[in-house]
């Protein structure tokens, strides 16, 4: 048997990228929440959190490690009604999800964990699950805001599931592939006209459309946060919770943000490249670029959901699903036969 | 519970589910799926409710079939203390029971304690008055402007109210020294004349007050979602409104154009134009585009009160001790949420011998389940947040 110490090693490899994923992961979260903490506050007339800092930085970049800080030191309360194995577990359920959809998500060439031939089906199935810690804490907190807040969201996630399956499919159609990896290399290759260098974005711009309404549906992102509406139900599935749990919660909408604007990178934006139809040097000296590139890319997406936070009221529950069944739903649909229409006329 | 239980009138005499017996199972209706209700307690301690409101609620899923809002969980007796206190300190306590139009409660009190005392109080005293309340007024409004918006779940003009409240607040405590509670009134006048700068200060805010109105109005009144979540919901019919007594934008949202500054003008509100802002639905839309315009209306009152402003005496000469005539009145005025009045009776004392306070949240308060019924549970923020009360208001 291989020693774990050698390099090459199975064990090692995996070792390693479980080790690299679950730090980015949490260091991913925390930028994204501080970014939003500071350009919300910007947006408000306000500066944002501005004392807590790491050594002469201040600006608040210590602002959420504090917060993470303070959670660990909160009374972990389960209430006396609750389901208690259910309610300590739903976070958990809640949060890996998020985790293991990075694994397929590749950030540079050759900065990947895992190169899946189903890499697509793989992430959006993954993201789907989380649904099921939600309705764990609902129903395990004992508590009617809760279970309303849960019901809401299990709602929520089966309306806005299929437009976003069904733009994820509309790209592996005009990829050709389901491996994530292949649909960003495809991607670069397109030609509009035969001439024009694109990406997926510019022929599908209504599944990106489509994709980042449905991502925020799902991430119940204002203005799509009913199943948390704090002004009606409390807030919703985490109205029970306290501490690291909370945190959990919390965490995993921040990661959420991270990992489908990466999708969304990756499907309709071009990935790595910089540019349609970029070329990019061998070597790590394109894998840093490539993920310096994704990642300025998933920055600029979580900073637009940003902006929706700040502007938009909250939607109702009714006037959501309405919207998911009568507009997003059949426009999905209807885009789906176009490309298929184009790819099978058009060589 | 065991009485009915084991009573007759349970199926066949047999307890349900009694050690020793099968379970019975009744089926009701034609075996349909039966839902429950679910009671659900909104409240004291909701954010929508803005402090301590309780509303019992009964919810068929996300439909809201009966509402009870449960008074009292803020009474503080102030009618009661007032026995107790001079005119002086009354008009502290006023003060306090709606902490966002302080300064309009403090006038009532000393115009119906000026009316039993046939005071003449000076001009400028009066327009000063005239012009404080306005202010006030704004920032009543500017406060429900933004917890409205909180509550549809629009946070960013929270912020931004609050910056322009802060401006008014700046200008009010460098004239009365109190940001909450102004307490600047007193029986035959005012405490202090103005500062120096105030009215420079005042003129340069008027315009900014309007410039800022304008971006709420295209902050929330225009947007689609703001619109689909308040148009045609809570709509209240004019006739139900007086029935119950609203008063305020509540009612002029219905197209009553009730307003005492116009109807019954008490301080100098004859000798200024104000216009009443009326909208026609009465429903959540029409009340909040109703506090906009009255925002515009109030800042209209403040540049007619510094174009007219006469120099003079800020206060009438007074006894040292204050006492009312024995006798009875009642003054109204147009508080920023509705209607108020100050019922006063005196025995010829220091003290009031009774003092009764009509505030317009408690009557905007009882309308809450009439609007809410069939309503769902998310539009009850957006009713809630639109019929303005304030807790400490409605309970005393």
């Amino acid at each position: 048997m291989e020693s774990i110490f050698t390099f090459d090693s199975l064990l090692f490899t995996v070792l390693v990228k479980v080790l690299v994923i679950v730090a980015f992961f949490f260091v991913a979260a925390l930028v994204v929440g501080y970014l939003e903490h500071k350009v919300m506050g910007h947006m408000q007339d306000r500066t944002g959190p501005m004392e807590a800092g790491l050594g002469p930085v201040k600006h608040g970049v210590g602002q959420l490690v504090a917060d993470g800080a303070k959670f660990l030191q909160k009374e972990d309360i389960i209430p006396r009604s609750a389901d208690p194995w259910v309610f300590a577990l739903a976070p958990g359920v809640a949060l890996v999800p998020t985790l293991t959809i990075l694994v397929v998500i590749p950030f540079g060439p050759g900065v990947w964990a895992e190169n899946l031939d189903l890499g697509l089906f793989f992430a959006l199935a993954a993201s789907g699950v989380t649904v099921i810690g939600v309705l764990m804490a609902g129903w395990a907190s004992a508590n009617k805001f809760s279970l309303m807040g849960a019901i809401r969201d299990a709602a929520q996630l089966i309306a806005y599931e299929l437009p976003l399956v069904l733009a994820g499919a509309a790209v592996a159609l005009q990829a050709g592939t389901l491996s994530l990896v292949g649909i960003v290399e495809r991607q670069n290759e397109l030609l509009l006209f035969g001439a024009v260098p694109v990406w997926y974005g510019i022929p599908q711009f209504v599944g990106l459309g489509l994709f980042f309404v449905a991502a925020m549906a799902e991430l119940n992102r204002p203005p799509f946060d009913m199943p948390i509406a704090d002004s009606e139900i409390i807030a919703g599935h985490m109205t029970e919770y306290t501490g690291l749990r909370f945190a959990f919660f919390l965490l995993s909408e921040y990661a959420g943000m991270v990992v489908l604007s990466a999708l969304a990178t990756v499907l309709f934006l071009g990935g790595w490249y910089p540019w349609p139809g970029a070329e990019l040097p061998d070597g790590p000296l394109g894998a840093v670029i490539g993920t310096v590139v994704t990642l300025a890319k998933i920055i600029i997406l979580t900073l637009l959901m940003t902006w929706a936070r700040a502007t938009f009221p909250r939607l109702r529950e009714d006037q959501l699903q309405t919207m998911a069944w009568t507009i997003l739903i059949p426009l999905a649909l209807a885009q789906i036969v176009v490309i298929a229409i184009v790819i099978v006329v058009l060589p | 519970m065991s009485e009915t239980l084991a009573s007759e009138t349970s199926a066949g005499g047999v307890l349900p589910g009694a050690p020793g017996e099968a379970l019975q199972v009744e089926v009701r209706g034609e075996g349909e799926l039966q839902t429950q209700d679910m009671n659900l307690n909104v409240g004291p301690q909701h954010p929508a409710t803005h402090g301590v409101l309780r509303v019992v609620i009964d919810v068929d899923g996300e439909r809201i079939v009966g509402a009870q809002p449960v008074v009292g969980y803020m009474h503080r007796a102030f009618e009661k203390l007032a026995e107790h206190r001079d005119y002086r300190q009354i008009i502290a306590l006023v003060n306090r029971h709606d902490w966002l139009s302080a300064f309009c409660n403090e006038v009532g009190v000393a115009l119906a304690v000026e009316q039993m005392m046939e005071l003449e109080v000076p001009e400028r005293a009066q327009w000063i008055r005239t012009m404080m309340c306005e202010w006030n007024r704004i920032m009543n409004h500017l406060m429900f402007v933004s917890s409205f918006g909180l509550e549809l779940g629009a946070i960013t003009p929270m912020f931004y109210a609050f910056r322009e409240r802060e401006d008014i607040q700046h200008l009010m405590e460098s004239a009365t020294g109190g940001r909450l509670h102004f307490t600047y009134t007193r029986v035959g006048g005012l405490k202090d004349d103005l500062p120096l700068g105030f009215l420079k200060a005042s003129e340069e805010l008027v315009p900014v007050v309007r410039r800022r109105n304008q971006e709420y109005r295209d902050l929330l009144l225009g947007n689609e979602i703001f619109r689909a979540r308040t148009k045609g919901i809570g709509a209240l019919e004019p006739e139900v409104a007086l029935d119950y007594g609203v008063s305020g934008p509540s009612l002029h949202a219905t197209g009553v154009a009730e307003d005492s500054r116009v109807t019954e003008p008490y301080l100098k509100y004859d000798e200024v134009d104000v216009a009443v802002p009326v909208a026609r639905n009465g429903d959540s839309y029409d009340r909040f585009q109703v506090l906009l315009d009255r925002i515009d209306a109030s800042c209209d009152i403040i540049e007619q009160c510094l174009a007219n402003l006469p120099p003079g005496p800020i206060s009438a000469k007074v006894p040292k001790q204050i006492k009312a005539p024995e006798g009875a009145i009642y003054v109204r005025t147009e508080n920023p949420l509705g209607q108020g009045g100050y019922y006063l009776i005196s025995d010829g004392g220091k003290q009031p011998y009774r003092m009764r306070m009509r505030t317009p949240s408690f009557n905007n308060v009882q309308m809450i389940p009439h609007l809410l019924q069939g309503e769902l549970l998310s539009d009850m923020v957006a009713i809630m947040g639109s019929v303005y009360f304030v807790v400490g208001d409605v309970d005393r």
